[in-house]
């Protein structure tokens, strides 16, 4: 017996009811294809909507939050910033390099979508150990991928971050965040109104790649043999991208735009009924008129196509002519595929039949919502007793060189030099710092960006987790001078079928809720991917955070980890605590001990702290937070970075490794009024000499620490 | 006096190349690949980027375009010609600069802080510069790695066409400062006449103190006191 056509697309039977029931009988081939991608897991968020409203979405400044194809604020002065951060974590195993590529090509389709130009990339990476040669595979192939598009399509990748652990070693994350900056009124949203307006599909031609990526490889978990499941990853065309972002941010110039839509998941399907319904219009589509590779596709397989590069505009009848010779002059296909309608109906003809008419909102508005089980896993109580036990004094010295060999710890340059991270002039403190910072040109304001995650600490308690890698990405948008402005998160989790999962994941959006609400910082959007398991065996809980942060005015000569010279005293600011070891660096790489309970944050001290690291940061030459590692590791970066060794009073070991949250490290001249009374802290030695010395817990060269340090990639790779 | 900007589908540093050379006051216009008259110019700049996005090999499509007619005419007339990363490229795949760039040495993009060391003042990018000199300027390609049959190394060198090579901080000319394996370090070259000029770093991206340096300034100034006399 053969299975129901619904179930080979990744629908279950109850969905296929009630497919049945809105159209009021059975549905078509196509239909049954559109109705099985846009009601995904990937596309509808039918498992994650529930939990998602908790997020605080609302600040004067923001212009659009969650729902649209980025967020946007309005940073003042008629600028306006688009951001958006989303996973392309299945694809990535499956082929690193397209998939890494097409995850830069979707993200940025996002951002010039609502009418801004893509100015900035950041990229959370995760993979498995550097010891496996199949990591090493994808680590590279993720990376070359990223760059080979990224570098092409001419937008310049400034940061991001990296984690290995054993849970990624099947099921890498790859999470791209994009940031796009437009005058005010560029704005544009996919609502299309206006009946008779004409629907105008840009880009590439529709053929037979990602079919059924959204709901086949987004939306199940992963066994042996997924690499058959490679034909559904999708090819990308930095070059066609490049053509198309140039095309699209002329017509809005020219006005030539009602409404625009990007084609992602779910392709033509999603394009088209979500730019009818959320114009509360109809739409009739002729699949005939798609320009397409191969011939003898089904409507189900134009509709579906994940194809890369393209675009679906809502133009008025009189500006048709003018967009096809805008097209044409950039060098890109364009065809007009549809006519907006009354009513509601998104119907779509392929050889002068009917092959699909269904209510257009339907598709998106309509999907199931899930309430999943939730249920605590009760192995955590065992996980949290289980406290490492601590020496009673160490060489911090040798210890130092095991933490800065590590590839999460050590330096990253053989990732971010292999990324155009200059182009456009307006990187002022670019990778390799805590956070990322961009001048606005023509004013005063300078953009902060960072991405943060934590799969370790968050795997031991996701609450606090969640919470600390907010306060963390703030902190690190604040040394940089900024205030945190608005987050986007990507949501990494398992299979959301399991009840520890979604317990997982209801604890972290809870963290991540109430941090961003006593941070006052509204979340804008998100991503949520979910199925991030393979082999039966989840990953831990990974939410990732990318926070902006708006610099008004942008310090002089903002702090960079090399401006540290001799002479200069070294501070910590922010309360410690020197127990705060789970999940810590020390206790993962020495100790190889995993459990734990990390410490909590605290809301008001890290909004103090924050205060104070963005204000220091028009005074200081070096500001730096304080995260993996500790203060060992942040003076040790420091040092490296500008070639100075350092002296440090002596004081406790464990308050030099412990990772306990809220602090940050400056560097200033001797007499300096650091003027932070309302928290703690402390000078913790001075820079000079060319050694990094502990005092009684040992010292190491600068020079061996330095090539340590840089060699922790390089080395592994071979 | 107008620099003509050349942009090619796949562009993408034309912007840049703008506002640097709008720094340093000259008046730039960003003309599309199609356009076959440029008589209004006085020099031209190809800028980096990906023209054609690269297929085939660098710059072996973005030579067919229209606008190349033109800048051929212009070098013969001894106008100032600066081709930047990929705008070398394009003017060694026109020929109207020997040798080519091919992968870097290490088969990985590249996009870093370089210096270079000033070899000769012979050309329209370094007439203002000194022997000598070592600037810090950013690198960004992929095919940087600046290669040539001996023979037309040793012409180049001797006839002062070498314009700069990478070195380390201190200006020594080392493998170790190499950063893609080109032939006899070599970041810069021009042809006889001195007027037309390719680079692979980029030195608009070294116009501002803000952005790390401001040592591509020279360069810059050298190329547009050059457009001046050209103009007269």
């Amino acid at each position: 017996m053969t299975e129901p056509a619904h179930r080979t697309l990744g629908m279950t039977d109850d969905e296929y009811a009630r497919v049945v029931e809105i159209l009021g009988r059975e549905p078509e081939p196509a239909e049954l294809a559109m109705y099985s991608v846009m009601w995904s897991e990937h596309c509808s968020y039918k498992s994650s909507k529930p939990w998602l409203r908790r997020f605080p979405t609302e600040a004067p400044w923001v212009v659009l939050g969650p729902g649209e194809n980025a967020g946007v604020v309005d940073i003042g002065d008629d600028w306006l910033v688009a951001l958006r951060i989303e996973s392309h974590n299945h694809p990535s195993f499956v082929e690193p390099y397209q998939g890494a590529a097409t995850g830069v090509g979707g993200i940025l389709r996002d951002i010039f979508t609502m009418g801004a130009r893509p100015v900035g990339l950041w990229d959370a990476l995760r993979f498995g150990p550097l010891s496996d040669p199949s990591n090493r595979y994808l680590f590279s192939g993720v990376v070359h991928g990223i760059a080979g598009y990224g570098n092409a399509v001419g937008v310049p990748t400034l940061g991001g971050e990296i984690e290995f652990a054993d849970c990624f070693s099947k099921n890498p994350l790859v999470n791209v965040m994009a940031l796009g900056l437009m005058r005010r009124d560029q704005l544009v949203t996919r609502a299309a109104v206006g009946e008779g307006n004409i629907a105008v599909l840009l880009g590439s031609a529709t053929g037979r790649d990602g079919i059924g990526g959204a709901s086949i490889l987004a939306s199940a978990s992963f066994e042996e043999g997924s690499e058959t499941k490679r034909p559904s990853v999708q090819i990308g065309d930095p070059f066609e991208e490049k053509k198309l972002i140039e095309a699209c941010l002329e017509l809005y110039e020219r006005g030539l735009v009602v409404a625009i839509q990007d084609l992602g998941a779910a392709g033509i399907s999603c394009a088209t009924s979500e730019c009818a319904a959320a114009g509360g219009m109809g739409m009739t589509v002729d699949l005939d008129a798609v320009h397409l590779r191969e011939e003898a596709m089904t409507p189900g397989e134009i509709l579906m196509s994940e194809s890369q590069e393209r675009m679906l505009a809502i133009v008025a009848p009189d500006d048709v002519d003018e967009v096809l010779a805008l097209a044409h002059k950039w060098e890109i296909d364009a065809t007009t595929i549809g006519v907006i309608t009354g009513g509601d109906t998104l119907e779509v003809r392929h050889r002068g039949e009917i092959v699909a008419a269904v209510p257009a909102a339907s598709l998106s508005e309509d999907a199931p919502v899930y309430h999943r089980g939730v249920e605590r896993p009760a192995y955590l109580d065992a996980v949290w007793a289980d406290e490492a036990t601590l020496p009673a004094g160490l060489d911090l010295g040798s210890t130092l060189l095991r933490l800065l060999d590590d590839p999460a710890l050590g330096d990253r340059s053989w990732i971010f030099q292999q990324y155009d991270h200059m182009l456009f002039l307006d990187t002022v403190v670019g990778p390799g710092n805590d956070g990322s910072l961009m001048r606005v040109k023509g004013t005063d304001k300078g953009l902060a960006v960072s991405t943060d995650g934590d799969a370790l600490r968050c795997s031991l308690d996701p609450r606090r987790g969640a919470a600390r890698i907010v306060y963390e990405a703030a902190l690190n948008v604040a040394v940089t001078g900024a205030a945190p402005y608005a987050v986007v998160d990507n949501l990494n989790f398992g299979n959301p079928e399991k009840p520890a999962v979604m317990w997982q994941f209801a604890e972290t959006v809870e963290g991540m809720a109430e941090a961003c609400e006593r941070l006052g910082v509204p979340v804008v959007g998100g991503n949520v991917s979910f199925y991030n398991e393979t082999d039966g065996v989840d990953i831990s809980p990974t939410p990732v955070v990318g926070m902006l942060g708006l610099a008004d005015p942008m310090p002089q000569l903002p702090p960079r980890l090399d401006r540290a010279e001799a002479g200069m005293e070294l501070w910590l600011i922010g309360p410690e605590r020197g127990d705060d070891f789970a999940g810590s660096a020390y206790c993962r790489i020495v100790l190889e001990h995993r459990c734990g309970r990390p410490a909590e944050p605290d809301p008001d001290v890290a909004r103090r702290v924050v205060e104070h690291a963005a204000r220091l940061a028009h005074i200081a030459p070096v500001v730096h937070d304080v995260s993996s590692g500790g203060i060992a590791v942040a003076v040790a970066e420091v040092a490296i970075r500008s070639g100075v060794g350092v002296r440090l009073d002596n004081g406790d070991w464990r308050l030099l490794l412990d990772e306990s949250p809220h602090r940050f490290v400056v560097a200033v001249e001797p007499g300096t009024d650091l003027d932070v009374s309302d928290v703690a802290s402390r000078r913790l030695g001075v820079f000079g000499g060319d050694r990094l010395d502990f005092g009684r817990w040992g010292t190491v060269g600068l020079s061996e620490a330095s090539r340590v340090w840089r060699q922790a990639i390089p080395r592994r790779l071979g | 006096m107008k620099i003509a900007v050349a942009v090619f589908p796949g562009s993408n540093c034309e912007h840049d190349v703008e506002h640097a050379l709008g720094l340093l006051g000259a008046d730039v216009e960003l003309m599309w690949h199609q356009e076959d008259d440029l008589s209004e110019f006085s020099a031209v700049v190809l800028p980096g980027g990906f023209a054609h996005g690269d297929y085939l090999r660098t710059g072996a499509i973005a030579r067919f375009s229209p606008i190349m007619d033109e800048v051929s005419r212009l070098a013969e007339g001894g106008f100032p010609i600066l081709g930047i990363c990929n705008g070398f490229q394009i003017l060694c795949e026109a020929d109207l600069l020997p040798g080519a760039l091919v992968a870097n040495r290490d088969l990985n993009f590249i996009c870093s802080m370089v210096h270079v060391r000033v070899e000769s003042t012979a050309g329209v990018l370094t007439r203002d510069a000194e022997v000598g000199q070592v600037l810090r300027i950013p690198l960004n390609s992929y095919e940087g790695n600046f290669v040539a049959d001996a023979a037309t190394l040793d012409e180049l060198e001797a006839s002062g066409r070498v314009l700069l090579r990478y070195c380390d901080p201190a200006g020594n000319v080392t493998d170790e400062a190499n950063p893609n394996g080109s032939a006899r370090n070599i970041a810069a070259i021009a042809d006889p006449g001195g007027n037309v000029v390719g680079i692979m770093p980029h030195p608009e991206r070294a116009a501002e103190d803000v952005l790390g340096s401001s040592d591509g300034r020279v360069l810059l100034a050298s190329f547009v006191h050059a457009a001046e006399e050209a103009s007269r």
